[in-house]
């Protein structure tokens, strides 16, 4: 995030004819992305500045003071509950009929008996964020900080005016985390000139070498360090101009020469720190790692951890900073400072990052640094700070620099192919036209023919090969400039077989009355239990997280099982009377425990229902329908009797070819009441990955019957442990070939029937393809047929 | 003879045009012309007749015959249509009671919002490619060209099952994969579950959905890319969509871009949905980056291409007005119905 006021922004970039839509838009369009564009003082009207002449006491109220203050060309008296004035100070007023931001509206009133034609206002109360308010204006009404012509509009002599642009940064341009990296961009979108601060120090005296000494440990760490000695230090609040500009920037206003370093590291980019050298002892500063173990006050008072990975800034004895991070308290600028040292130095990004992270502490400086700052503008920050210590009367400048910079960073110099670049822009822009726009961004370009040669600002870290400078010259050029085509070519699009058989049964499902759901793929361990797997289960064997949100998605699911009766008893407590809902998602199968490869990822179907009138026939006809549109024939339903999470009585896998597909069944009362479910309910699972490979969607036509058909009914008495399968085996395998259809269409048990015995009634149907048939034949296999059913399995024909 | 002859037909008409039912004119044909009918009777008396007067009243008799059988067709006639018309009358039912539902289950919204993506760019000519949701850290981030400090790859970013091993954070391994295994030209779409450490809130889920895409081949230009994705902005959200392309930075290409489409709610007038600009960012896309296309073989001296994301969750919200991303993940039947 970068706030940038564009009164400040002014300062480097000529904007004046561009109005601020048209700004926000440009740079937009060549890549700083807007956040937000605020109307500084909107709605601010009719405040000015008042000077108080005269406080007395309420008579009728003990917290209430009674004020008359000169608004300009009028004395007006106000009554107030503030009680950080006094007589003489300047203050924002706000006259009868103001307003102040949040719709605010001032009337004349009387208080307690007294008249109050007016309000005194607070930083806060002219709409400047709790954050950025100078601690000693905090509380009460804003005491300007010199004397200005009363009457003046406040958002004048505030400079409460104009817009701030909130600009979201992205992490590869830590370069415009800055005034003046703004302004590039401003002048390379706008084609504009681009004023750099004149810095000129007017006068110096003695030598720093006098003062100071620096010692760099760690280059690798602390690639470069620049520090500058001023004294005299006069600590004071910085002026209004400062202040304003430095919290319109969303930073706090602390005094003069804190300002300052947090000023220049706006405009510039570089964060500085300034110690008071009277608290370094021997004046020494010792870059090098932190002692393990060690603690260290910074200057928010709080107490931190060290470790010996932590660059640090050290004096001749102790530690004085976190480098990058933060300073001491041990060493920090206090109303009593004297003299200051200005760090303005360069580390690495990956330590600042590791340290910001490991102590969780992320602060202006640390931002910048941890994504790499230009180490070549370390000295010119040095010097502005210095300027405006200068220039604000804060402190004397001592001469001379000490700078520990080793390895310079030089310009990088990049080839550049312009058929490269309008090769992948699909542009056809000339090596001129390319060389303007990289100009432009002060890129120095040499073109030799068709190829640019291009030496990069060391600002510019993030561009680095040919294909960054494509990317310059695109967002610069206007990706709205960029034509519009299809790419050339033949393809054909298609779904994968797997896919379509997916796709296809999704559609099936739902076609049957089944509604898709989607859940997670990370489960609660619990799942186990509340579906009652036992404890040796393999499908217990499941991916574990590192870092789950928490214990109910902390592994990979091995069933979708529980994720469904998650879903069923969610409606079921939310009074959906009726669910029908399907599943397909992963399941993850590790190779082993702990994990060390990808586990298999399979695809699983879950089904799941509960309401009126669904029983296990329901859920059973729902995957037999389907199966049979998938082509899938042959399926079995062989009981199951010792699954754990069904009913023992109602429950069967689904077997195709002595293959297990699956499993459908009465959930068991025990996992019903887990899940609070006080309905039967039934679920199914199957593997999908089976479904894909089994699933036979050609088909070949088979002609209509031409020759008419006969048909039989029967009733049979038999022993009810029977299963109809087994009287269907029978008689399929004795009606053949004559034996179209098989129709069951009833079960009796009662009345008439032994205890123990069920009648079950078929339709059999029966015909020739060739002929029609006579009644001869159809007795002689329907007679067999009913032999064998008695001779098998003891059935007779019901009377 | 004849006299009796028109007597009867006299009367037979008589008795047909009374008759108020088929039961009724029954009677009346068994009457005149059944067996031991009055008519078959005459006609049975026939005998006594002399040779020069048979023919003569034969005829008259058939004449007979045929006009009382034309009246009787025509009555029955009759009284069928008034009977049917009786029965019609009777048969009035309630057109304003409901129909009886047949149940029919629902898609998932996001499989709605997915298939029709998935419709379009099988219409441009893209593959779909899919891959395993636990992936290695090189696929998710390595071989994306993400630096090797980037603060997503942290433990308070990715869900981490190993130190090498994470639920992958986008479908851009899905990409790595593809071009490792297929050499261009490239086209596919790879849709699929991701997981971030996200808290859940109304905007935030820690699993979510992405649609990418990828073209790889030679003389992909950055102009293609903009065709595709305009092309597809129009058929998912309107032939009169505009899209925008914002520079914007991603790892994993260059140049990149956020893509906006204008609102579809208000046309870009500027609404709530779209904050009062008139676009909804709803992409992120670019040029694939040469590193990338080297860690997956590729030649990035023959070979260019492009590639995109977008958050289909955050698309089916926008489409379907959803204010909670977790109303996904609850799977309320009341919810998944309305689609």
């Amino acid at each position: 995030m970068m706030f940038v006021p564009l009164k400040w922004l002014r300062q480097y970039v000529d904007i004046d004819g561009i109005d601020v839509e048209e700004l926000s838009n440009g740079l937009v369009m060549s890549g700083s992305k807007v956040e937000r564009v605020e109307a500084l003082g909107e709605e601010i009207d009719k405040v000015v500045v008042g000077k108080i002449l005269e406080i007395r006491r309420h008579s009728n109220a003990d917290k209430l003071l009674v004020t008359k203050v000169d608004v300009g060309g009028e004395i007006i008296q106000i009554v107030t509950g503030a009680d950080n004035i006094a007589v003489g100070h300047y203050v924002p007023i706000v006259l009868a009929g103001g307003t102040l931001p949040g719709g605010v509206k001032i009337k004349k009133g009387k208080l307690r008996g007294e008249e109050s034609n007016g309000m005194m206002c607070s930083a806060k109360e002219l709409g400047i964020s709790d954050k950025v308010i100078p601690s000693y204006q905090k509380d009460g009404i804003y005491i300007l900080d010199q004397s200005y012509p009363t009457g003046a509009d406040i958002k004048e002599i505030l400079e409460i005016e104009g817009h701030v642009i909130e600009f979201e940064i992205t992490p590869n341009r830590p370069d415009c985390l800055s005034m003046l990296g703004i302004a590039r961009e401003t002048a390379a979108t706008f084609h504009l000139a681009l004023k750099y601060p004149d810095i000129k120090i007017h006068q110096e005296y003695g030598d720093v070498h006098e003062f100071a000494s620096v010692e760099v440990r760690n280059t690798q760490l602390c690639r470069r360090y620049v520090a500058r000695v001023a004294t005299d230090i006069v600590i004071k609040p910085s002026p209004e101009w400062m202040q304003r500009r430095l919290m319109e920037a969303g930073v706090r206003p602390i005094n003069n020469i804190v300002d300052i370093t947090n000023y220049v590291m706006l405009e510039m980019g570089q964060p500085l720190h300034a110690f008071d050298l009277d608290m370094l002892a021997g004046g020494k500063i010792i870059v090098k790692e932190g002692e393990e173990g060690a603690t260290f006050k910074t200057l928010d008072e709080v107490e931190r951890k060290l470790d010996s990975h932590m660059l640090m800034i050290c004096d001749g004895e102790k530690p004085v900073a976190i480098a990058g991070v933060m300073g001491g308290e041990n060493s920090e600028v206090t109303a009593n400072t004297k003299a200051i040292l200005i760090e303005s130095a360069n580390f690495s990004a990956d330590n600042i990052r590791f340290t910001s992270k490991k102590l969780g502490l992320r602060t202006e400086a640390s931002v910048r640094f941890e994504k790499g700052v230009d180490p070549n503008i370390c000295l010119a920050a040095a010097n502005r700070a210095c300027q405006l210590i200068e220039e604000l009367g804060a402190g004397r400048i001592v001469k001379g620099v000490i700078d520990i910079y080793p390895e310079k960073l030089e310009r990088k110099t990049i080839e550049v192919r312009t058929q490269r670049v309008n090769g992948l822009l699909g542009t056809t822009l000339t090596s001129e036209e390319m060389a303007d726009i990289l100009r432009r961004l002060e890129m120095e370009v040499i073109i030799e023919g068709e190829v640019l040669s291009v030496a990069v600002p060391t600002f510019r870290q993030d561009v680095v090969e040919e294909i960054d400078i494509v990317e310059e010259v695109a967002r610069i050029y206007g990706f709205h400039r960029i034509g519009v085509t299809l790419p050339k070519g033949n393809s054909q699009g298609a779904k994968t077989n797997g896919q379509m058989i997916e796709d296809y049964t999704k559609i099936l499902f739902n076609a049957v009355g089944l509604t898709e759901i989607a859940t997670y793929s990370f489960v609660s361990p619990k799942g186990f239990d509340m579906i009652r797997f036992p404890e040796d289960s393999f499908k217990r064997r499941a991916v574990k997280l590192i870092n789950p949100l928490g214990e109910e998605n902390s592994i990979m699911r091995t069933t979708l099982m529980p994720n469904m009766l998650e879903v069923l008893a969610r409606n079921y407590s939310r009074k959906v009377d009726r669910v029908k809902a399907f599943e397909i998602g992963r399941i993850f199968i590790p190779y082993d425990i702990p994990v060390d490869r990808l586990p298999i990822e399979k695809k699983a179907l879950a089904l799941g229902m509960y309401g009126k009138e669904v029983d296990f026939y329901t859920i059973k006809g729902v995957v037999e329908r389907v199966f049979e549109k998938l082509g899938i024939v042959g399926i079995e339903f062989i009981p199951e009797r010792n699954h754990p999470t069904f009913h023992p009585g109602r429950c069967a896998n689904i077997v195709l070819e002595n293959h297990i597909l699956g499993v459908v069944g009465e959930v068991h009362p025990d996992v019903a009441e887990n899940y609070g479910l006080e309905v039967r309910t039934y679920l199914g699972e199957i593997d999908f990955d089976i479904i894909l490979q089994v699933t036979r969607l050609e088909r070949v036509y088979k002609p209509l019957p031409k020759y008419p058909a006969i048909t039989r009914d029967i009733a049979l008495v038999m022993k009810d442990e029977i299963y109809v399968k087994q009287i269907e085996d029978v008689i399929r395998e004795n009606g053949k070939p004559l034996l179209e259809k098989v129709q069951l269409f009833d079960i009796y048990k009662g009345k008439q029937i032994k205890e123990g015995y069920k009648s079950v009634a078929y339709a059999l149907t029966y015909r020739a393809e060739d002929r029609t048939l006579t009644d001869e034949e159809v007795v002689k296999v329907h007679d067999r047929i009913l032999a064998q059913l008695k001779e098998k399995l003891d059935a007779q024909l019901r009377d | 003879m004849r006299e009796k002859l028109e007597q009867i037909q006299l009367l037979a008409l008589n008795e047909i045009k009374h008759a108020q039912s088929m039961q009724e004119l029954e009677q009346v044909r068994i009457k005149y012309l059944g067996k031991k009918g009055e008519l078959t009777a005459v006609l049975r008396g026939m005998g006594a007749l002399t040779a020069e007067e048979r023919p003569v009243v034969g005829q008259i008799a058939n004449e007979v015959r045929e006009a009382i059988e034309d009246a009787l067709g025509r009555a029955v006639e009759d009284v069928k249509h008034r009977e049917k018309n009786a029965r019609l009358a009777t048969e009035t039912i309630d057109v304003t009671i409901p129909g009886k539902a047949p149940e029919i289950g629902c898609k998932h919204p996001l499989t709605v919002v997915l298939d029709e993506i998935k419709e379009i760019f099988l219409g441009m000519g893209f593959k779909i490619a899919e891959g395993p949701e636990v992936e290695t850290v090189f696929y998710n981030f390595d071989a994306l060209n993400a630096p090797k400090n980037h603060p997503s790859r942290d433990l308070t970013d990715t869900f981490y099952i190993t130190d090498e091993i994470l639920l992958r954070t986008q479908t851009s391994p899905v990409q790595v994969r593809t071009m490792e295994r297929m050499k261009p030209p490239i086209r596919i779409i790879s849709p699929g579950r991701c997981f971030r450490r996200d808290t859940p809130d109304a905007t935030h889920s820690p699993m979510f959905h992405q649609v990418e895409g990828l073209v790889v081949d030679k003389n992909i230009t950055m102009a293609d890319l903009k065709g595709t994705l305009d092309l597809f902005a129009k058929q998912l959200f309107g032939i009169g969509t505009k899209t925008k392309f914002r520079p914007h930075y991603f790892p994993f290409t260059e140049p990149s871009a956020e893509v906006d489409v204008s609102c579809f709610k208000c046309q870009g007038a500027g609404c709530r949905m779209c904050k009062g600009s008139g676009w909804i960012e709803i992409l992120g896309a670019g040029m694939v980056h040469p590193n990338v296309l080297k860690v997956c073989g590729i030649d990035p001296e023959i070979y260019s291409g492009f590639a995109f994301g977008m958050g289909l969750d955050r698309i089916a919200m926008l489409k379907y007005e959803i204010d909670d991303i977790r109303l996904f993940f609850e799977n309320d039947m009341r919810f998944i119905k309305q689609f």
